[in-house]
């Protein structure tokens, strides 16, 4: 990023700050299968009774960003944020449609699916690029969180002096390991969640009051 | 015939010579072409989000798969004033492994250590 874009988004955030005006886009990033629609579906349902999008257990399920503005998050002490919530398509550096054939897709939908994929992370580093003001990166706390991807998403996200809040997702499973999170961003503020059965989510909003408010 | 794969070890120095478009160009003309890259110094997170987009742009059914990609996680430098004025973080890119995804798989990993295997197609 060149100088003057980071100089324009600072002086946008101080102004954004100073007159309180104006919504922050909050971008829910990630790997596929992180957990990034549910939790998205559910700050949506928690706070405006609506969802944003279908989930489901094939990777690449979200395939375009979707937004919903407007959302409101607020807390007991009278605190709230006003955000938009951009629920984006899993990052990755390869699809292969043979992946979605071996979850019953016939080959035909397989490829539609993986090219409709690689339009969508292309999309989704494009948002993050352009009109992103802070991320949520979620994690399937059961996996390995220095996987590639994590490592350079968590620099890009750097380099674009963004706030972010890092989600180790899916804690209710057995082999989750949210303290490996921890200890490989250690930079960053880590919460361990389970966005499927709404464990901790009320600490989520907490922190995204205090992070991007 | 010997069945191998091309390893190419690109030096720092070539690298500053080149633009980042030529940059993602050259690794992606390469894994394309079935060989293994490997950068002294690794690509600015800008670069980085680039080659995300265009290896997406380069992916085929039945061809090209994408590409797999290693490195160590990024020392962070000390910026100076300036840049801590501007709220830079100037983080060092390390030496990079990247390779055709359906090629190169990844062994092992953490903090100093990357253990990869590498197939001939």
């Amino acid at each position: 990023m060149d100088i003057l874009t980071r100089v324009r988004r600072r002086f946008s955030r101080f102004l954004r700050a100073f007159f309180k005006k104006g919504r922050t886009r909050i971008g829910i990033y990630g790997p596929p299968n992180a957990g990034k629609t549910t939790l998205a579906n559910r700050i949506v349902r928690d706070w405006t009774g609506d969802a944003l999008g279908p989930v489901s257990e094939i990777p690449h399920e979200t395939r375009r960003a979707r937004r919903r503005e407007g959302v409101t998050i607020s807390n007991t002490n009278g605190e709230s944020i006003t955000i938009d919530i951009v629920d984006t398509p899993g990052v990755t550096t390869k699809i292969d449609y043979h992946e979605f054939t071996e979850y019953g897709l016939e080959k035909e939908d397989a490829v539609t699916r993986a090219r409709e994929a690689t339009e969508g992370v292309a999309e989704a580093m494009h948002w993050l690029r352009e009109d992103i003001d802070g991320v949520i990166y979620m994690l399937d706390a059961t996996l390995d969180p220095f996987a590639q991807v994590n490592i350079m998403m968590v620099g890009i996200i750097e380099s674009r002096d963004l706030p972010v809040l890092i989600v180790a997702n899916k804690i209710d499973l057995p082999d989750a390991a949210p303290a490996r999170i921890k200890s490989a961003f250690p930079q960053h503020p880590v919460i361990s969640i389970s966005g499927q059965e709404g464990t901790n989510v009320d600490a989520l909003y907490e922190m995204m009051i205090e992070r991007f408010g | 015939m010997i069945q191998g794969v091309q390893l190419d070890l690109i030096s720092e120095e070539r690298l500053a010579r080149l633009t980042s478009m030529e940059k993602i160009r050259l690794i992606l003309d390469e894994v394309m072409a079935g060989n293994i890259v490997v950068l002294e110094r690794g690509l600015s997170p800008e670069e980085s989000s680039r080659l995300i987009e265009m290896t997406m742009m380069e992916i085929h059914p039945d061809g090209f798969s994408g590409i797999e990609m290693e490195t160590y996680p990024a020392r962070e430098a000390s910026g100076g004033f300036f840049a801590r004025l501007l709220g830079g973080r100037q983080p060092t890119s390390r030496l990079t492994v990247i390779g055709p995804a359906n090629q190169l798989k990844m062994l092992r990993k953490d903090r100093d250590l990357i253990s990869a295997w590498v197939s001939s197609r």
